[in-house]
């Protein structure tokens, strides 16, 4: 498995495969459970739950509104700071931007923070071209990286991984990367944990420049906020001497008081934790005090096309909280792999599809990949319909196709259904057949149906020709 | 009360069982039932699958047919789902679909809905002994907000044992055509309902969707499980005279 996601099958056959796989399927069941019970009982300790959802969706809807504002509002604050803004449109320019501002430091090697962007643009693979090694310091994003695996996850990328495949995914990389897995490495979590930290401390005491991402930045202030767990994200912006931060256009808020919801919203939705353990906020640079150089990369890469589209921005109010993810039953047995994006689950087949369009086969059954259960909806806590943007997509793909069997499908059920006289000579042909079609095997496309279950049996007679007959007289 | 009955093609088709079985009920509990003889589909299968324009010609049947109505019951959490919460977002802004649909979506109502809600009445006189479990389907339970209705309807029929269903509210897998597009995780879902559903120890298992039952229904006969679909319709039409099973 490469570190990209380039190549990937559709989604169904990537989901099947996966569906196969009895310890994936394990993994997922337990973590997904796990964390979907914990998120559940936290959010019920909060009596205005709804309220601050209410709310979360209303700021990030005013800032999407007034996102030029906004956005020169923080690059000028920023810039006050002491900080230098770069804006980037693509994937491409943000990873030249980057490059560039870590060959003008001279090091070769960047500690990294925990970032949905930077993946998103795949920035470790362009440094790595340009003969820089960044090192993820998140312990999960190590056990991907070690592994030369990729992520399955938003909030945990190696969920789909149990101890006993870490500690053997330790054990056999970690003198390639630095310090080596210590002699007679248990599975133990706390074992693991102190591995990891040992591993890593090495690289945070060495680093020149760190590459992080963040949760949110503050346009009055011009402030960054990093959410983390592990305090990686702590050493990595305090302890270099560079720090450049990769951060989509879509993560502001535009004073402190907004930011004060999204506190409250994004642990109890993502760890299920009233409040994670570490908050780290910087405003541009402070003599003397952490990164002497600070970068800011803002990032558009297709977030400008999503905010042109009436039903689909609603996505950019996305925090990466993961909640979708956690509740969904497709994600649970499909694995997080399947969506071919490092933005999985029901948030990865609304976001994907728009950041990417739907012109390669896996991009455009990414809307399919879901049931319309509605329960990602239901935990979001910015309130992103995400069955009405899947069902808006779907729209798109269709359209995009053009004829296909599907479509020819569609359109004579659509001229049976459009009359309820054709519609009930169809019935009684399906009553007259009934007795020749096989429960168990239905021929050609049918099959994707009988392959797991039974047909029910087909009535002799329709419900309408029962109410006919009946206002004839003929009671049954 | 006059009661215009919304069959839905799923029920219409392959399952009249449901119809005639509501029609017994709401005409034993003194209600006049009429079934508009226009009506077809109300384009779920379309909208859900990204045929909007096909979904808008058969919303504008719907809407037509239905027009004159002011109490709607679509025995079907989903088909229900579907006008109350895509109706009115299924026509261009302004346009004449946009009000006919808006203006018909709230009078369309799930059969718990109707009894509860409208016609006041959770003892329907019903009678079934046997051991039954609830499915709680994904758009009765979160696009129509069911809530308890319909296991409050189930708990007053006499002789019937209603057992609670571990992970209820995880959607069984169906999803319309997510059933064949994604085969594989639709089966995966629906075995784990299934497996639930079994661990019960029920004869009978009960939801306000029948596509829903469909789907864990044929899970259910491919594994010889030995248990029942039935729609909530079918129970709470059962008496001891005339019993379902």
């Amino acid at each position: 498995m490469s570190g990209t996601f380039v190549g990937m099958p559709a989604f169904p056959e990537a989901a099947s495969a996966a569906t196969q796989n009895a310890q994936l399927r394990h993994n997922l069941r337990k973590a997904t459970h796990t964390i979907r019970g914990k998120r559940a009982a936290v959010v019920s300790e909060l009596d205005d739950w709804a309220e601050l959802r209410a709310a979360g969706k209303a700021i990030k809807d005013r800032t999407l509104r007034h996102l030029d504002v906004y956005l020169e509002q923080l690059e000028e604050a920023v810039t006050a700071a002491g900080g230098h803004v770069h804006w980037a449109a693509d994937a491409a320019e943000a990873n030249a931007i980057v490059t560039r501002l870590v060959r003008a430091t001279g090091e070769t090697e960047v500690v990294k923070v925990k970032s949905m962007a930077t993946q998103e643009i795949e920035l470790n693979e362009a440094l790595a071209e340009a003969g820089i090694t960044a090192y993820e310091t998140d312990l999960a994003e190590l056990i991907v990286q070690l592994g030369e695996d990729r992520p399955s996850h938003i909030l945990v990328p190696a969920i789909h991984r149990n101890r006993a495949e870490i500690r053997e995914i330790f054990n056999r990389t970690m003198a390639e990367w630095g310090v080596p897995a210590p002699a007679n490495l248990s599975d133990e979590p706390r074992a693991l944990a102190e591995a990891a930290r040992v591993h890593l401390r090495d690289k945070f005491l060495n680093a020149k420049v760190a590459v992080s991402g963040a949760n949110f930045a503050v346009a009055e202030t011009g402030t960054l906020v990093v959410l983390e767990s592990e305090g990686n994200g702590r050493m990595c912006l305090t302890l270099p001497e560079t720090l450049i931060s990769v951060v989509g256009i879509e993560k502001l808020v535009p004073t402190w008081q907004d930011l004060e919801v999204f506190m409250q919203l994004l642990p109890r939705s993502s760890t299920g934790e009233r409040m994670n353990p570490y908050t780290s906020t910087w405003t541009g640079s402070t003599p003397g005090d952490g990164p002497g150089d600070f970068h800011l990369v803002l990032l558009d890469n297709g977030r400008t096309d999503v905010l042109a589209d009436e039903v689909g921005r609603q996505s950019l109010r996305c925090i990466r909280c993961s909640a979708c993810l956690n509740i969904c039953p497709v994600y649970e047995r499909a694995g997080g792999h399947a969506y071919g994006s490092v933005y999985p689950g029901p948030i990865g087949a609304i976001l994907t599809p728009q950041l990417r369009g739907t012109s390669s086969e896996l991009d455009a059954s990414l809307p399919y990949a879901s049931s319309l259960c509605g329960a990602c909806y239901e935990v979001c806590p910015v309130a992103i319909d995400i069955p009405e943007v899947l069902v808006h997509l779907r729209g798109k793909v269709v359209e995009g196709k053009g004829t296909t069997v599907e479509r020819v499908a569609m359109g004579a059920a659509g001229w049976v259904l459009g009359d309820e006289k054709r519609l009930g000579l169809a019935q009684r042909a399906a009553g007259k057949a009934r007795g020749l079609v096989p429960k168990r095997h239905l021929p050609g496309p049918g099959a994707a149906w009988t392959d797991t279950r039974d047909i029910p049996d087909i009535p002799e007679e329709s419900f309408r020709d029962w109410w006919a007959g009946r206002g004839r007289g003929q009671q049954r | 009360m006059r009661i215009a009955l919304f069959i839905t093609c799923v029920n219409d088709t392959l399952f009249p069982g449901t119809g005639k079985a509501v029609v017994r009920l709401l005409e034993r509990l003194g209600h006049e039932v009429v079934f508009p003889a226009a009506q077809t589909c109300c384009g779920q299968m379309h909208y859900n699958t990204g045929y909007r324009r096909d979904a808008q010609r058969l919303a504008v049947r719907f809407v037509e047919t239905f027009a004159d109505y002011d109490v709607i019951l679509a025995p079907s959490g989903s088909c229900a789902a579907m006008v109350r919460d895509n109706y009115p977002r299924i026509g261009a802004p302004g346009s004449r679909l946009d009000t006919a649909a808006t203006a018909v979506a709230p009078r369309v109502l799930d059969l718990s809905e109707l009894l509860v809600d409208v016609l006041g009445v959770t003892d329907v006189g019903a009678y079934f002994p046997h051991r039954v479990t609830y499915h709680p389907t994904c758009h009765g339970l979160r696009m129509l907000g069911l809530g308890d209705r319909p296991t409050r309807l189930l708990r007053a029929v006499r002789g019937l044992e209603l057992v609670e269903l571990e992970g209820a509210e995880e959607c069984c897998g169906f999803g319309g055509t997510f059933a064949m597009k994604n085969e594989a995780v639709s089966a995966a879902m629906g075995s784990d309902k299934a497996r639930h559903v079994t661990a019960t120890g029920a004869e009978v298992l009960c939801a306000v969707d029948n596509s829903c039952l469909m789907h864990v229904g044929g899970t259910l006969d491919r594994q010889r499980a030995g248990v029942r679909v039935m729609h909530l319709a079918e129970i709470l039409a059962s008496t001891e005279k005339e019993p379902a099973l």
